[in-house]
């Protein structure tokens, strides 16, 4: 039985997260995020599942709190807004080349630097590029409504264990901070140390038994050859994961003329250029990518088939448009239109743009 | 059915819960709903405003710059939001405070004085409440019964004993709504 509330973005990440039956949260309070530890404490949600949330000194001190529980085979997770993300880089490239899952989330705000509290989406490169150093990639979700956060939160869990990798979430501060109608999930059962021994045991380290060689969690080889030939098995993971975890939504596409991409706060303005686009015979469609790695480069790809141009919308000076770019390959004009700094793009401002940049151009 | 709302005013004014009561009223009848803050320096004391969309159809984006209504509760908002109205639409306000009246012709205004009322009432607390009474008499979007459902959700329950003083004020809303102008334009 799905239970419905009106809540915020950051408040649908926590209590799904106590749903979803997570062993761990580990965090540090930012503007605009700060509702999820705040959620959770409140909740005190030991007492409903014995999940433990924890305020560390700093980011870096959750993240690496993050990678020590992970590395016992536990469901972990950390949120964090775009400076914090920032300071756990080192340990979310650790993790990545140790193969382990977990949760971080994103709720991104305007930067650089301290920037601004207010939303922005100018961490893609970051989440999408690396952030931290070496060959690694993040799966990266990108949730458009409050119910997306809160179902995307076990949906990370499946794919992180699934390929035993970290997890980002793309949120921004408009969806963390809005309230809408939400459906909870059930309630499930966390993991017994029991059933982590018996699912993880060739990997994960919780006390080591006669019985099976000891399991090393470590993302350094000093032998040249060997960490080659890791960078190779995660290589291998990567190409399967861009196969096989592509998502994304299509929105009027059908009979669009011009195409808008957009994902998370920007989509959903999108949706809305749409309506005010076909008002005046502008046949304008969306595609959202949901992930946003691994991009949703065959459909755009399709689509730049179809449509006259493209625009790429995004809180940022020009991010994803690059992505975008890639998966045309010249075959029509793609164009970004973005604000950023914590400014919102009004819809009015977008199909403006619209026209400007793509039809009297 | 899309009614595209903005509240504004100044932090502590029962901006954003009015919203709350609002969104969650649309939820009791089966309404899709969006309930956008400003936040930030705004909730730290000075001006705060809401988004809040009801709809029967799934909601499309949760920020716009264009209003079916606005109630406006400070000169700054008025400042910033009386153009944002759409032409045939509504802006209600309360005129404590008010140095500029509105201005425009192709709006319907109406005027709530809910500062000087939740005075003769005896407790400012009940201000939002009147305002909202008087929105919900020009714009019956949501009816009572739902609105007192909205009220006792996003009340925590240790204030309950509020809920008839607020009702009250609700219905003193109702009564004390003047339309000042009204305006023929069609809404576009």
């Amino acid at each position: 039985m799905r239970e419905l509330r009106l809540m915020k973005g950051n408040e649908a990440i926590a209590e799904a997260a106590i749903r979803c039956g997570v062993d761990a949260y580990y965090g540090y309070p930012i503007t605009p995020q700060s509702e999820i530890m705040e959620y959770l404490t409140m909740e005190e949600p030991h007492k409903r599942t014995g999940m433990v949330v924890l305020q560390a000194e700093s980011e870096i001190a959750s993240i690496h709190m993050v990678y020590g529980a992970a590395g016992c085979g536990k469901m972990t997770m950390t949120s964090s807004s775009s400076p914090g993300i920032s300071l756990m880089a080192e340990a979310i490239s650790y993790m990545a080349g140790a193969e382990l899952p977990c949760l971080i989330i994103n709720v991104q705000r305007g930067g650089p630097g301290l920037g601004t509290i207010q939303p922005g989406q100018a961490d893609y490169f970051q989440a999408t590029k690396g952030g931290g150093h070496g060959d690694y990639n993040l799966i990266v979700l990108a949730p458009s409504s409050v119910q997306e956060m809160a179902d995307f939160v076990g949906l990370s869990f499946d794919l992180a264990f699934k390929y035993r990798n970290p997890v980002l979430m793309l949120s921004d501060g408009a969806i963390g901070q809005m309230m809408e109608k939400v459906y909870l999930p059930a309630q499930k059962e966390r993991l017994t140390d029991e059933e982590i021994e018996k699912r993880y045991s060739d990997w994960a380290t919780f006390g080591k038994k006669a019985n099976r060689e000891r399991n090393i969690i470590t993302s350094l080889s000093l032998e040249s050859e060997v960490q080659e030939k890791h960078n190779f098995k995660l290589q291998a993971k990567y190409a399967k994961i861009s196969q096989d975890e592509v998502r994304f939504e299509r929105i009027a596409c059908d009979d669009a003329e011009y195409l808008l991409v957009g994902y998370g706060t920007s989509a959903r303005i999108c949706q809305k250029v749409i309506q005010l686009g076909r008002e005046k015979g502008i046949k304008i469609g969306l595609l959202r990518p949901i992930t946003l790695w691994p991009f949703p480069s065959e459909e755009i790809s399709k689509l730049a088939n179809q449509v006259k141009g493209i625009l790429s919308v995004e809180m940022s000076a020009g991010q994803m448009v690059y992505d975008v770019k890639l998966a045309v390959e010249g075959k029509v004009k793609v164009m970004h239109f973005g604000r950023f700094g914590g400014m919102i793009p009004s819809p009015d401002e977008v199909l403006h743009a619209l026209e400007e940049k793509l039809i009297h151009n | 059915m899309t009614e595209e709302i903005i509240i504004a005013g100044f932090g502590g004014q029962g901006v954003l819960s009015m919203g709350k009561i609002l969104a969650y009223s649309g939820i009791m009848q089966d309404q899709e709903v969006s309930w956008m803050p400003s936040y930030g320096p705004e909730m730290r004391g000075g001006t705060a405003n809401v988004t809040v969309i009801l709809s029967s159809e799934r909601i499309s984006s949760p920020v716009i710059n264009r209003f079916d209504t606005a109630i406006i509760l400070n000169q700054q908002s008025m400042d910033k939001f009386e153009k944002m109205v759409k032409p045939g639409g509504v802006l209600l306000y309360d005129n404590n405070g008010i140095t500029h009246p509105p201005t425009r012709k192709d709006i319907n205004i109406y005027l709530v004085e809910a500062a000087k009322e939740s005075a003769l009432m005896g407790s400012t607390i009940t201000f939002n409440m009147i305002v909202l009474g008087a929105y919900l008499q020009i714009k019956p979007i949501v009816n009572m019964e739902n609105v007192i459902k909205g009220l006792k959700k996003s009340i925590p329950e240790r204030h309950h004993k509020m809920l008839p003083l607020n009702e009250q004020a609700i219905l003193r809303g109702h009564e004390i709504v003047k339309q000042i102008q009204e305006t023929k334009s069609i809404l576009v």
